[in-house]
């Protein structure tokens, strides 16, 4: 089929399949309706522009005790990652570097992900354990070690949660893929290609695969 | 093992693996099979009796659920640890120089979790979908099943694989530079159907995914691509999804990077713009040189390897016919070509692919060759549907740097040596 054809019969398919989902609606009559109670126990995502946030509040001290009792222990006493477990602060100005240190500081572009990622997934092992108000706490907490938040005595809340804005939130692109010469750009040479090829650079050298010595 | 062996046979199995070790050996290529079939003196292996040629093997009842033979234990995923402070959050590899054809066979698909292997009652398992829709739902696995369902090979592909060899040659295998891909036939309702039955609302434009395990794993995925090619699966290659792959429920985003296929699926959340979930922006977002980062790739580009030989694969022959094969995917389309070089890329040859070529699926090469002994350098360039063709990894980091983790889909080279050893190297 030419290209052309197929994309006019890939039209024709879409709009076909839309046309069926309008007109029969729920055609198999399978499931049944959602509960508000069953809806209120899982949906609790939250979005950058606030919606989800439960009512609540927490104080950057309150965060700085319970981060202590039950983060500490891998993520460290500063957010420095214990051991080879995550770092969640510092990397200021290093996004350029050869060695760039991804934090809620340095690199995460919105509040709401450090909100909603604490409460469904954190501490690890123990998730989904954690109170509203203590989410808040916690996150005014991170806010504070990462210096997005000065004072100590800051209460984050469902009130004030999206005035607080990360740095890096600008720094974000969308996909521009292919960036790289495609076969229209640029026909793929198959004869004479070179006429010197050099080993610059080995595995070896570095020696990290598991389990080399063994086998 | 729940296989019994008898006195006899364990000192021939035993040599066996020996053997085996020993062609393993990188270096240690000419193996005892290759000389015998060259001896002047009969081989002991048709002379001599085999104990499996005269004594009974085990009845039906031993292997109730079968395992490969005891002379492929070998042929296992695995991690590398120094990756992760913990197994629970972690990766292991396909071996995919252990396998040929396009399937993966469910065992040795490679595994990715962030809160370690959830153990689901499929009876107390639900699948919800609300937000932004007519009317919110809840269905259980036997409502699922009522569903018309379809059949689909499609190839999964994690965002990082051989995301450790941006900055050059690190890691001597194809299981581990390529082995965060995995081909399975999915049986699962298409995620239409199920959006269709709660009635999706104008203003929709993102779902929201999410898992029920203890990572509670949420991404947005755009309508359109739910719409398109979306499933909601719960069997792979024929059985019940593995619990590591998601039993008893996980999504399926066709050519689109392996985090988005949340596994133990529980909810679906309808929505008018993305979340911005932690796995679409402290992970999976590609850092660029100047800083920025890409955010939403998700389509896994053309890409190919040489998966024999390879640094766990060497040839056992030093020279003659010599088979090169590896595999090529992409997830915008079907493979068209697939060029092999053995100098470094001086002159390239078209290889043969052999097996179905599926939308979005492994696609599997061959390069049948006389290797005249000496070392080789040894790429593979594929070609998608699109006009795409797979980048050198120099050409990726002129546009991308070497800080994106994400999306390394560079052509590999191996180098082989006189002896039939193989090392991962990068060349001019
Ligand atoms: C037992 C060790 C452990 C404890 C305790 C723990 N975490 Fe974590 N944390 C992890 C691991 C492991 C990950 C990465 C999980 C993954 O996705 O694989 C993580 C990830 C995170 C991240 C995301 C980091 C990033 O850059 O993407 C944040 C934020 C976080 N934890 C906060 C917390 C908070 C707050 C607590 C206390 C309530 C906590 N963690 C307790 C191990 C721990």
């Amino acid at each position: 089929m030419s290209k052309s054809l197929k994309a006019i019969c890939a039209v024709a398919a879409t709009t076909l399949l839309l046309g069926i989902s309008a007109a029969n609606a729920g055609k198999y009559n399978l499931g049944r309706k959602a509960l508000p109670e069953e809806i209120k126990a899982w949906n609790t995502d939250v979005r950058p522009d606030g919606q989800g946030l439960p009512k609540g509040q927490g104080k950057v001290s309150d965060g700085e005790t319970i981060y202590n009792e039950q983060c500490a222990a891998c993520h460290g006493d500063f957010g420095e990652g214990k051991d080879r477990w995550p770092v969640l602060v510092g990397g200021k100005d290093t996004l350029k570097s050869d060695d760039p240190v991804k934090t809620i500081g340095s690199y995460w572009p919105y509040t709401s992900t450090i909100f909603d990622y604490v409460r469904r997934s954190m501490p690890f092992g123990n998730a989904q354990s954690l109170s509203a108000n203590e989410t808040y706490a916690l996150t005014a907490y991170l806010l504070y070690m990462n210096e997005i938040i000065d004072d100590e005595k800051f209460v984050l809340s469902d009130k004030n949660f999206t005035s607080v804005r990360l740095p890096n939130e600008k720094n974000f692109t969308k996909d521009v893929r292919p960036d790289t010469p495609t076969q229209a750009q640029q026909k793929p040479c198959m004869k004479n290609c070179k006429t010197e090829v050099k080993i610059t650079g080995r595995a070896r050298v570095l020696d990290v695969t598991p389990d080399a010595k063994k086998e | 093992m729940t296989n019994k062996i008898k006195p006899g046979q364990s000192e021939s199995a035993a040599s066996r693996r020996t053997f085996l070790k020993g062609g393993l050996a990188a270096g240690g290529a000419i193996v005892a099979g290759a000389t015998a079939a060259r001896s002047a003196t009969p081989d002991k292996a048709i002379t001599e009796p085999h104990e499996w040629a005269q004594t009974l093997g085990e009845g039906v009842d031993a292997r109730p659920y079968g395992t490969p033979s005891e002379f492929e234990k070998h042929v296992v995923r695995r991690n590398v640890s120094w990756l992760t402070a913990t197994p629970e959050s972690s990766v292991n590899f396909t071996p995919l120089h252990e396998l040929d054809g396009i399937i993966t066979p469910n065992g040795l698909c490679f595994e990715r979790h962030h809160a370690g292997i959830a153990v689901v009652d499929p009876a107390k398992h639900r699948l919800m979908i609300n937000g932004l829709v007519d009317k919110p739902l809840v269905f259980t696995m036997d409502d699922l099943k009522r569903f018309p369902r379809v059949n689909k090979v499609f190839f999964l592909e994690c965002a990082a694989n051989s995301g450790m060899e941006w900055r050059g040659a690190q890691l001597n295998g194809c299981q581990f530079t390529h082995g965060m891909v995995h081909n399975v036939m999915y049986t699962g309702v298409p995620l239409k159907y199920l959006l269709e039955e709660a009635g999706i609302k104008s203003s929709a434009k993102w779902l929201m995914p999410e898992g029920a395990d203890a990572s509670g794993m949420t991404r947005s995925v755009p309508l359109f691509k739910a719409l398109d090619d979306c499933l909601v699966a719960f069997a792979m290659n024929g059985e019940a999804l593995r619990p590591e792959q998601g039993y008893p429920l996980r999504l399926v985003v066709p050519g689109w990077e392996g985090n988005m296929w949340v596994k133990w699926l529980r909810r679906i959340e309808v929505g008018d713009q993305p979340w911005h979930a932690r796995e679409e922006t402290s992970k999976y977002t590609d850092l660029m040189e100047n800083g920025k980062a890409r955010r939403f790739t998700w389509e896994m580009d053309c890409k190919s390897v040489i998966t024999n030989p390879s640094p766990q694969a060497p040839l056992k022959h030093t020279q003659g016919q010599t088979v090169i094969t590896g595999v090529a995917w992409s997830g915008r389309g079907t493979i068209k070509r697939v060029d092999v070089t053995i100098d470094g890329g001086k002159n390239w040859h078209t290889a043969r692919l052999d097996g179905p070529s599926l939308d979005k699926s492994l696609h599997r090469f061959y390069f049948d060759f006389n290797w005249d002994g000496k070392p080789l350098l040894m790429q593979s360039r594929a070609i998608d549907s699109t006009g795409y063709v797979q980048p050198t990894k120099n050409e990726l980091r002129k546009a991308r740097g070497t800080n994106s983790i994400y999306h390394n889909n560079g052509i590999q080279t191996w180098h082989v040596r006189e002896n039939g050893a193989v090392e991962n190297v990068e060349i001019s």
